[in-house]
């Protein structure tokens, strides 16, 4: 690659990603709120920077859901208020938080409603349950049934013997 | 025909789907329970864009608004934006009722969701005027902070600085003045409600 | 007087149907042989009237009446005709009009092709067909009436739904899903007849039922993969699939329908399963018509959500009937429909069909637990939880790598038993393809286990399905000295059943594949750039916004981005993506501009932009394979075609 082209991507990108992610810095100088960020001071790094920090960030946002969409994550969701949502994602990731206390900032103000998958416990763990139960249950008896019926029997059972193509 | 399989069937399996289904219909998705209120309220530290017109809550553009300045003050937090069509409905109701409780020492504020203040100005302008201070809250974050859905949506806090109550869509007078008088009335002891409020959505504007 | 005409046919064809269900009860329990044969002329009649009907509203649309509500809801004069027409389906009113005149049009098929047939399964299967007729009817006159009266007459009506009026695909999607959909009804309505006249134990009612099934499903399978499409296309997220509850609606009966393909073939050969298998048919019908209340009753919130009204009590009631009516027939005959099973070896194919079903029929439960679990939590615990996309794909992808697995091993395992030998012979070359994955997936630091495995596990079936059609070809070249293409087409033609299941296997394997790799690959950026500007994407790709551009169109205005893909800076296409302003709606609708090719799509949505056109927001997503989804979907359905196409009696 020549320098040339080097340097005009570098600036491009730069250009993004100014363009990106001035507004929420923006804020940031402003906010004082203690609960959106308690260490005002923590600036999320720019996307594309630091590939772990968006991958953190990503997996949270794709589990949040967008308030004002239907049913869509804030990772996925171009509304205003998604990409909102995104950045105080990464505020807070920047400034300390761990992925439970994003969490639970959030439910705080939405309820469990936000979490597109529900947390296990309580009730909700018969989403979770019921299905393994279902399979690995149905597993069980199929697998008897198959020993059952696999068992040698005297008389032939009731097989047709037609033709059949398939 | 086995009738008391049958009937067993659909005794186990048959009216609890339908049960279920039933239960559904009196179930509004779009309406989801706040869990604000009975809790402190989000904290906010916001500018004024617009003064307001009432001399008791009139506050120079520029001025830093405090929710933490408030204790001991009913304070009404609501969210609106030029571009919502609901926040018309409210609008005047709102404006009277600030001028009515100004002396009373409830504090009205309007936070501009999602918007321009020059648009917000226009719009008050094309409103004919706003009684109580209008306030930008840049990238949503008290809005986020409020766990707000769409607009417009307001809060009521107060004197001990917890979330009394929260509308979802244009309030109704009646409704806003009677919850004003009782906490008013109160005072700061027993004026929480426990119980989650919940009031469906106002569909167009909230779909932004 | 055109809308007279319409609801007058609907009328008659109400009256028609009660008429036509009392002469069939009347005639069988009668013995009276004219009496049925008048009840087959009322369900003829009533899709004459419903075509009338369908026809007067098309016209009404056309000619813009806006004294029709239904015109007057979803009519413009400055939508384009094409538009206009297909707006039939684009709103509630309509899509039950047409989804009665589809479910009308069934029903003449079914009696007219069964017309001659002995016994008391097709008379009691039009009682049947006749009934969901009628439930179709009364909402037509009553909660969904599209022609009720305007007055006084607007001049000038909104025009269609935005999302609606944005793409070639909505003429496509809901009629094949319509046809799916209602075509469930057949299969269902074969099985209450077979139930009801007691020759649920003969062989070829589960013949005919498989035959329907089957032209059904592949309907759904294209109406599901248009479905995808569509969001694709429209939507501007760059999915194709988010567990949104009306995606489940159409998934949930195409899963147990898939089940019940399967496992029928299981009765035919081994008369076992019989009460399993009129489970499975009553279970679609049920879920399908379980969907259509989710989606028309707004009792959980979706994308697709149809206006609500009274018209979901008419659903819940519609569930609860036939829900009782199926529990009470299936478990009234249970007993007699219990076939203690027998098999050769654990290791057959009927064994693999056995945990075939034991998966759809799991994945469906995890779809109807899923989209119903918001409904269980609110009743007993009051708290409103959301059960979304992370939820399904964590429960589902284990599911649908077993059944990738399943898909494999079963066409390589003949029927009854085999040989310790066999298996070690049939399974060496798709483990290795299957192993050969696998590393090279670890080599090029793939790290997502069940990725790997779904990659691994869909080689393995890929090759097990080509290899029967190798060993048949090679096996009609040995004994009949064929060329190869001649030898491929006999071979199918000779045993279209098994070869046209093979070929959806493909199918739904490279649809499997595409959509692993799509996920698994997507990479995304975002950037908001001027005129002139580039952004680097992946690799040697960058974009450049050229310009913005406006346009006034007769029912919107757009706005473009025209944006130049690079390839190693040399320009090598041009995308335009718009925001379309719809006049009848404040919401801007997204229009995606997608550049396609075999290894992927880029796609690129205009985000926002400037008014004075001096920046635009653009959002481009490289989404590896996503074509072969689509082309999938068309394997599935010529799959099935093959499949369902009536043998010619020729002996090769």
């Amino acid at each position: 690659m020549s320098v040339a082209r080097q340097k005009r991507l570098i600036a491009a990108a730069l250009l993004c990603l100014t363009a990106v992610v001035n507004a929420p810095q923006r804020v940031a100088a402003q906010v004082s709120a203690p609960t959106a960020a308690p260490t005002a001071t923590a600036a999320a790094p720019a996307p594309g920077v630091d590939p772990a920090f968006d991958d953190r960030a990503k997996a949270i946002s794709s589990r949040l859901r967008c308030p004002v969409c239907q049913g869509e994550s804030i990772q996925d969701s171009p509304a205003e208020l998604a990409t909102q949502m995104k950045s105080l994602v990464r505020e807070q990731l920047a400034s300390g938080k761990s992925e439970t206390q994003v969490f639970d900032y959030f439910i705080g103000k939405y309820g469990q409603w936000i979490l597109l998958e529900p947390r296990a416990e309580g009730i909700n763990l018969l989403v979770y349950g019921l299905p393994i139960l279902f399979i690995v249950g149905g597993g069980a008896l199929l697998w008897g049934a198959v020993a059952r019926w696999t068992r040698p029997v005297v008389t032939t059972g009731n097989d047709t013997g037609a033709p059949i193509d398939d | 025909m086995n009738w008391k399989r049958a009937i067993v069937t659909v005794a186990g399996v048959g009216i609890p789907v339908i049960a279920l289904l039933s239960y559904g219909m009196t179930r509004d998705p779009r309406s989801i329970p706040s869990p604000l209120p009975g809790r402190a309220a989000p904290v906010f530290t916001r500018a004024v864009f617009a003064p307001g017109e009432d001399p008791t809550l009139r506050r120079a553009v520029g001025d830093s608004i405090r929710l933490a300045d408030h204790n001991g003050q009913v304070v009404v937090v609501n969210f609106w934006a030029s571009w919502c069509l609901a926040c018309r409905d409210e609008h005047e109701t709102l404006s009277m009722i600030a001028r009515r409780y100004a002396d009373q020492g409830v504090r009205f504020y309007g936070l501009l969701y999602n918007d321009e203040p020059r648009n917000g100005i226009k719009w008050i302008a094309q409103m004919g005027g706003q009684a109580y201070p209008a306030l930008e809250d840049p990238s949503a974050r008290t809005a986020i902070d409020y766990g707000l859905y769409g607009v417009p949506e307001t809060f009521v806090v107060d004197q001990r600085g917890i979330v009394a109550h929260k509308y979802l869509g244009p309030v109704r007078p009646g409704e806003l003045s009677q919850l004003l008088d009782s906490l008013l009335l109160a005072g700061a002891r027993s004026t929480t409600t426990d119980a989650p409020v919940t009031r469906a959505l106002p569909s167009p504007d909230s779909a932004r | 007087m055109i809308r007279i005409l319409g609801l007058a046919a609907v009328w008659v064809a109400l009256g028609m149907s009660v008429a036509g269900i009392i002469a069939a009860i009347w005639g069988l329990t009668r013995q009276r042989a004219p009496l049925v044969a008048s009840a087959f002329q009322t369900v003829y009649v009533n899709f004459a009237l419903l075509t009338i009907a369908v026809v007067a509203m098309v016209y009404a649309l056309v000619t813009h009446d806006f004294s029709i509500g239904y015109v007057a809801q979803v009519g413009s004069r400055n939508t384009p005709t094409f538009y206009t027409v297909i707006s039939l389906w684009g709103a509630l009113e309509g899509s039950i009009l047409f989804w009665g005149w589809v479910m009308a049009m069934y029903s003449a098929v079914v009696v007219w092709t069964n017309r001659h047939r002995e016994g008391g399964l097709v008379p009691w299967a039009s009682v049947a067909l006749l009934t969901i007729c009628l439930f179709f009817y009364i909402l037509l006159v009553g909660p969904a009436n599209p022609w009720h009266l305007v007055f006084p007459t607007p001049a000038d009506g909104p025009g269609p739904n935005p999302l609606l009026q944005n793409h070639i695909l909505m003429a496509i999607h809901p009629p094949l899903l319509y046809l799916g959909y209602v075509g469930m009804a057949v299969p269902f309505a074969f099985a209450v007849g077979a139930l009801l006249a007691g020759e649920i134990h003969s062989d070829d009612w589960i013949k005919l039922t498989r035959r329907w099934t089957l032209s059904a499903w592949a309907f759904l399978s294209l109406a599901i993969i248009a479905g995808m499409w569509w969001s694709y296309e429209v939507l501007g997220w760059g999915g194709y699939w988010a567990w949104d509850p009306v995606e489940n609606a159409s998934f949930m009966p195409w899963l147990t329908a898939t089940a019940f393909l399967h496992s029928a073939m299981v009765q035919e050969r081994r008369g076992m399963l019989k009460l399993w298998n009129v489970n499975l048919i009553v279970s679609t019908f049920l879920l399908t018509i379980l969907g259509t209340f989710l989606t028309r009753s707004g009792i959980v919130s979706s994308v697709h959500a149809f206006t609500t009204g009274t018209i979901g009590y008419y659903f819940l009631a519609f569930i609860a009937l036939a829900l009782v009516v199926s529990l009470v027939l299936v478990a009234g005959n249970s007993e007699g429909l219990r076939s203690e099973g027998h098999l050769d070896a654990a290791a057959s194919r009927e064994t693999v069909f056995l945990f075939n079903n034991l998966f759809l029929t799991g994945f469906t439960f995890v779809v109807v637990l899923g989209t119903l679990f918001p409904l269980v939590a609110e009743a007993f615990k009051g708290v409103k939880v959301t059960v979304g996309a992370p939820f399904f794909n964590k429960m589902t992808i284990p599911i649908c790598v077993a059944l990738l697995f399943l898909m494999g091993v079963g066409p390589s395992l003949p029927w009854k038993a085999t040989s310790r030998e066999h298996l070690r012979k049939m399974f060496i070359l798709p483990a290795a393809v299957a192993i050969g994955i696998v590393v090279l997936a670890l080599v090029l630091g793939m790290r997502d286990v069940y990725g790997m495995l779904a990659f691994a596990f869909a080689g393995f079936a890929i090759v097990c399905n080509t290899r029967e059609y190798v060993i048949g070809v090679q096996a009609r070249r040995r004994a009949h000295g064929e060329m190869i293409p001649v030898a491929f087409v006999r071979l199918v033609a000779a045993n279209r059943r098994r070869y046209g299941g093979y070929l959806a296997h493909m199918g739904i394997i490279t649809v499997a594949a595409a959509i692993t790799a799509s996920s698994s690959f997507r990479f995304e950026r975002e950037a908001t750039l001027k005129p002139g500007q580039s952004m680097p994407v992946k690799g040697d790709l960058s974009v450049r916004l050229k310009t913005m551009w406006g346009k006034d169109e007769p029912q919107r205005e757009v706005v473009g981005a025209d944006v130049e893909i690079l390839r190693g800076g040399k320009v090598v296409g041009l995308l335009d993506p718009r925001m379309n302003f719809y006049r009848s709606q404040d919401q801007p609708v997204p229009t995606p501009a997608v550049r396609s090719r075999p290894t992927g799509d880029v796609y690129i949505n205009l985000m926002a932009y400037t008014p004075d056109g001096q920046s635009a927001t653009l959002r481009v997503i490289i989404e590896p394979f996503v074509p072969w989804i689509w082309f999938g979907g068309l394997v599935v359905a010529l799959g099935a075609v093959v499949s369902a196409w009536p043998a010619r009696r020729r002996t090769v």
